[in-house]
């Protein structure tokens, strides 16, 4: 087994007297296509938002490469490399599509705290901005406000903001939720072409995508790992399909 | 200028390429303000209070229309600076101009520190009402500190040396302050345009727009809003200095609500986020305010009133968003610019 990229070690949250995430450990390893699934409620965000630092765990550590990370704050995990989408959009509303991507490049750059260059001096992230927007056919979109633009866009949006940030980690919650089919494989042809190096964890509702996409699969169950394995485990077991596939199908 | 030829020569980024270019409409208000003074010369008291509030609305427009600070006690930061000249020149210890600003700039921007790094780990209506506070606590501190503030008289008569030593301050013929204030506010301006245009100020943008993305793109949030707010506040303080300054003494109201709630006003009636709305708001708040008060001596506040339910209601952006408004419907959108 490879060396883990992102690691938690029998990390609980607590709300209250809601157990949102229990004793889960994790890994995830340099290259992985894992995929987290289970039923709604079943604490898969707050996983994430765990593995971010938007959350703090209860108990349990969360490592990154071995380093002990529970109690960094999100911003330097971002510096290391651990990227995420929203399952909600979460975007510069007023600004273009293309400012959007420049603010995540220039962070990553270390441009941001540059007073007196102006932002349009720096071609570099310009650019790279645009290549990025055109490998997913959002260039012609570049100009508009994202308050313009129709949801399915937004996300793709949402997706091109975590890939400037050339994460080691990339952390998709439900990509492609609410994109039109028609545009859906513009996701997924995205997230096929990341470089096979980075580790990603994706939640998604959608069997097609997550059984294309992953080489393993985590079951969540109200907040605990209820089941693990590939595609194929999965997909045959029976639990699983009881209380979650077998449930979808009713859907 | 010969840039390297884009990789992407696409309409979006030609506009973020470009942004930054003075455009020959920006020359517009300078020479206006240049026009007044030879069209004015008996108005030029008024004309320096304009110019010293245009530049107090360009930092409160820093702060609240750039990182989307929510502030009501911006005043706190030009009564500072206000007090740091007037209490230096009034005990003799200091009274040349120009360091004068600075020193105003410094003891604001240290205010605008301290102040900054216990405010802004709240926001909204907390944040508002933390502002507030810290004016009110200023202005109590000023009223009770009579012995070096002149307590609710203020220090009156202070005497400013001559600017560069050869420019009198002559209180009756405020030509020297009237372009001295002109001056300040160009430097001033021009440093807030650079820093709004950069990556720092992109990033402020950010802030306002979406805070949560702005941590998960590893920004650092709080440190961009303290020194953003820090720099608003000096500027803040230099308007206030060169309020004092300009009319040789110094009193509570420069720590007032009453400042506070003006500029803000100014400001979303001009529109915020967009460098000129300061301009627009202050020459339309403070031409209407001298009209309607020699009109209407005892009501003249009801107009302002009216105009001010007028902007919220059908202009959220103020003045100049309702301009823009207009043009994309005379115009339609041009693909590029």
């Amino acid at each position: 087994m490879t060396a883990s990229l992102i690691e938690t070690r029998r990390v609980s949250k607590n709300f209250g007297a809601l157990r949102a995430t229990r004793d889960v450990n994790f890994s995830l390893a340099s290259g992985a296509r894992h995929a987290l699934i289970g039923p709604n409620g079943a604490g898969k965000t707050t996983f994430i938002n765990l593995l971010t630092g938007v959350l703090a765990p209860s108990t349990g550590e969360v490592l990154f490469k071995g380093r002990d990370i529970t109690h960094m704050a999100q911003a330097e995990r971002v510096k290391l490399g651990i990227a995420r989408t929203f399952q909600i959009n979460r975007l510069f509303r007023g600004l273009s599509v293309l400012e959007n991507i420049y603010i995540a490049i220039s962070e990553r750059v270390g441009a941001a705290p540059n007073m007196f260059k102006p932002a349009g001096k720096r071609r570099d992230i310009i650019d790279e901005s645009m290549q990025l927007l055109e490998t997913l056919k959002l260039a012609d979109d570049a100009h508009h406000r994202i308050s313009e633009l129709p949801y399915g866009r937004q996300r793709l949006v949402e997706l091109a903001i975590a890939l400037g940030l050339k994460p080691e980690v990339l952390l998709l919650d439900e990509p492609a939720a609410g994109v039109p089919s028609a545009e859906s494989h513009i996701i997924l042809d995205a997230i096929d072409a990341l470089p096979k190096t980075i580790g990603v964890l994706i939640i998604d509702h959608d069997m097609d995508l997550v059984f294309r996409f992953a080489q393993r699969i985590t079951v969540l169950v109200r907040g605990a790992i209820f089941a693990e394995g590939s595609p194929k485990e999965i997909g045959a077991n029976e639990d699983v399909r009881a209380v979650y596939l077998g449930q979808a199908s009713h859907g | 200028m010969s840039a390297p030829a884009p990789a992407y020569d696409h309409s979006a980024a030609r506009v973020l390429a470009n942004r930054h270019r003075v455009r020959l409409w920006e020359a517009i208000p300078w020479l206006l303000a240049i026009a007044y003074y030879f069209a004015f010369p008996r108005y030029l008291g008024f004309g320096t209070e304009l110019l010293v509030t245009v530049l107090f609305a360009i930092s409160l427009d820093l702060a609240l229309g750039y990182a989307g600070i929510v502030t009501l006690g911006h005043a706190a930061f030009f009564g500072a600076g206000a007090y740091t000249v007037g209490m230096l020149a009034f005990h003799g210890i200091w009274n040349e101009p120009v360091t004068g600003l600075i020193a105003a700039g410094i003891v604001a921007g240290a205010v605008g520190l301290a102040s900054g790094i216990v405010l802004l780990r709240t926001t909204g209506l907390t944040l508002l009402m933390l502002t507030l506070c810290t004016m009110a606590l200023l202005e109590e501190g000023a009223n009770l500190a009579a012995e070096f503030t002149g307590g609710f008289d203020g220090l009156p008569g202070m005497v400013i040396r001559p600017l560069f030593g050869m420019f009198e301050f002559n209180p009756l013929i405020p030509r020297a302050q009237y372009l001295y204030a002109l001056g300040v506010l160009l430097v001033g301006f021009v440093f807030v345009r650079a820093l709004v245009y950069s990556p720092f100020g992109q990033s402020l943008t950010g802030i306002r727009e979406n805070t949560l993305r702005m941590h998960a793109v590893g920004a650092p949030v709080r440190h961009r809003l303290v020194v953003c707010y820090m720099i608003s506040a000096a500027l803040a303080g230099v308007a206030g200095g060169l309020w004092a300054q300009t009319n040789a003494y110094v009193n509570l109201s420069t720590l007032g609500l009453d400042r506070a709630a003006t500029v803000l006003i100014i400001l979303v009636l001009g529109g915020y986020g967009r460098l000129y709305g300061a301009f627009v708001g202050a020459v339309a708040y403070m031409v209407l305010e001298h009209w309607l008060s020699q009109i209407y001596p005892t009501a003249w506040q009801l107009g302002l009133g009216l105009l001010l339910v007028i902007i919220a209601l059908f202009a959220r952006n103020g003045i100049l968003g309702l301009f823009d408004t207009i043009m994309r419907r005379v115009k339609p959108k041009p693909a590029s610019q």
